[in-house]
């Protein structure tokens, strides 16, 4: 059974800033929930609600309050670099290494043996269709092969687990369709384990096998939905009955926390200007 | 206006205003000496300028003057540059020295430190030691400033990013840290050399005993002007050298 068990999230909570302090915010509360091996969960729910807090917190980047977070059995503390990659929302590439310098340093920093860090990178940037770019520097790129190349440098690590916190959320629509396409048929060649943080309702019912729904701050699971179709998935099934029945299930259930979180945001910012 | 949107026919336009401007400058010069009968004492002749310049160069009477001028210069330089960098580094670990240490130096900076070159003659002698010292102090905040602002703001995402894929500390500086500060730095450098230099040049026409600034000053004292305006031209044409060796290398260091 434990076996089965990719990442173990037990009553975390997480707070920024001290409990006196005016900043002080709760993100996270008393949040549970497991991730199967080889399943992609993807975390919806309102701004601020705490599905990228629990994300940094499940890759070991930050600690949390109370609770404790298991990879693959073991507790987890600080970066697991070698079971546990990250795909960040942008800028997380270096601007004065090419695209294939980027991805050959996550290895080195990984501490890949240097003969094989060249296949790997080749390999991954073949894989993300950015075999002709491998010269290219992040700043001559468009946003969207920017985030193919931070995917490529994660999937060289060659991690049993993926951590995406909202990698196409700077991009346009039809971008991030066509990368959400490329992505479902990628992965679905790989055995990986993946979380993928989003705020679109349609990017989460056609890449997860499960969706976590967030309750406005302070986050918790509300509600996790299964999303049972087969990867990868055929463009087809973004306009599927399935599809957009799923999709509404969804928006009922968020509605009312992204009604919540609207409303928290207008008095936090009342109370600045006051 | 057709030269706006076209790259290279402005560039080579602009530098022909450039020349033009300077040629006209020294032709200005020359008829107010000539035409316009300008007392010499006041302004030489450019011609009897040049003559006297050529002398300076066949004679080899700067040679001591720069030399001494320009070790003031590479020991300040190197004292300034050694100072600010580890200053710098070691302030931009942590956002409470940050904090507190760079409205400081910023405050430093903008005031005139050369004010107090009787206080560094009083302590370190008319000698080089006084320039160099003054020299050192002035270059010192340009370079600690910018390398605090390259090591104390790198893009938060990088070094999470690289912290999550294992790096150690060795390589977060080496990989991240220190190619993102890097080119703020030199910019620094190239910065505190300009005031180095000017610092030098400066306190040595105010108060010394040997190199270029003061032998200006000593020209200028014994009314020798064509002379004087000859070693003038002679800085400036050092000093251009210098300044343009130290851009390059600049723009050489932030390309790798």
């Amino acid at each position: 059974m434990t076996d089965d068990i990719a990442i173990r999230v037990r009553g975390v909570s997480h707070h920024f800033g001290e409990a006196d302090e005016a900043r002080h915010v709760r993100a996270l509360l008393d949040t549970s929930l497991d991730v199967a091996r080889g399943e992609l969960l993807c975390l919806i729910g309102p701004s601020g609600c705490g599905k990228s807090t629990l994300l940094n917190v499940m890759g070991g980047l930050l600690e949390p309050t109370t609770g404790n977070v298991e990879i693959g059995g073991k507790p987890a503390r600080g970066p697991m670099p070698r079971d546990i990659a990250f795909v960040f929302q942008e800028n997380a590439l270096f601007p004065w290494n090419t695209v294939f310098e980027n991805v050959m340093l996550g290895m080195l920093f990984q501490g890949v043996a240097k003969a094989e860090r060249e296949t790997r990178a080749r390999r991954s940037l073949e894989a993300v269709g950015l075999a002709g770019f491998t010269e290219h520097y992040p700043g001559q790129l468009s946003g969207g092969m920017r985030q193919r190349a931070a995917l490529a440098r994660a999937l060289s690590l060659e991690t049993g687990i993926l951590l995406m916190d909202e990698p196409f959320g700077a991009l346009d629509e039809q971008t991030r369709m066509i990368l959400g396409e490329d992505l479902s048929v990628l992965l679905a060649r790989t055995e990986k384990t993946i979380v993928f943080v989003t705020h679109s309702l349609g990017e989460a019912v056609f890449l997860a096998d499960r969706v976590a729904v967030f309750s406005a701050r302070p986050g918790t699971v509300k509600q996790v939905i299964s999303v049972n179709e087969p990867h990868p998935r055929k463009p087809e099934f973004a306009t599927s009955e399935k599809f957009t029945a799923l999709r509404n299930q969804l928006y009922a259930l968020l509605h009312d926390e992204i009604r919540k979180a609207v409303s928290q945001t207008a008095s936090a910012t009342a109370d600045g200007a006051a | 206006m057709a030269g706006r949107s076209g790259g290279r026919g402005w560039s080579l336009g602009s530098r022909a205003v450039q020349a033009a401007f300077l040629i006209m400058l020294v032709v200005l010069w020359y008829l107010a000496t000539t035409r316009w009968r300008v007392n010499p004492l006041l302004l030489p002749n450019p011609v009897a300028v040049l003559r006297e310049l050529g002398d300076i160069l066949r004679s080899g009477e700067f040679v001591d003057d720069l030399r001494i001028t320009l070790t003031e210069l590479a020991i300040a330089f190197a004292l300034a540059t050694a100072g600010g960098i580890v200053t710098g580094y070691v302030i931009s670990r942590a956002a409470y020295l940050i904090r507190v240490f760079e409205p400081l130096f910023a405050g430093i900076y903008s005031i005139p430190i050369i004010l107090f070159l009787p206080l560094y003659v009083l302590f370190f002698g008319l000698g080089p030691a006084s320039k160099i010292a003054l020299g050192a102090t002035i270059g010192f905040f340009p370079i600690v400033l910018n390398t605090i602002a390259g090591f104390g703001y790198v893009e938060r995402m990088l070094i999470v990013a690289a912290r999550s894929m294992g790096a150690s500390d060795y390589q977060l500086f080496r990989y991240v840290l220190l190619p993102a500060a890097l080119p703020v730095i030199l910019t620094g450098l190239r910065m505190g050399f300009t005031i180095v230099l000017l610092s030098i040049i400066g306190s040595e026409t105010i108060a010394s005993l040997a190199g270029l600034g003061h032998r200006i000053v000593h020209l200028a004292e014994g009314m020798d002007m064509a002379r004087m305006f000859a070693y003038i031209a002679f800085v400036v044409v050092i000093a251009v050298v210098l300044n343009m060796i130290v851009s390059t290398l600049e723009a050489r260091g932030k390309r790798q």
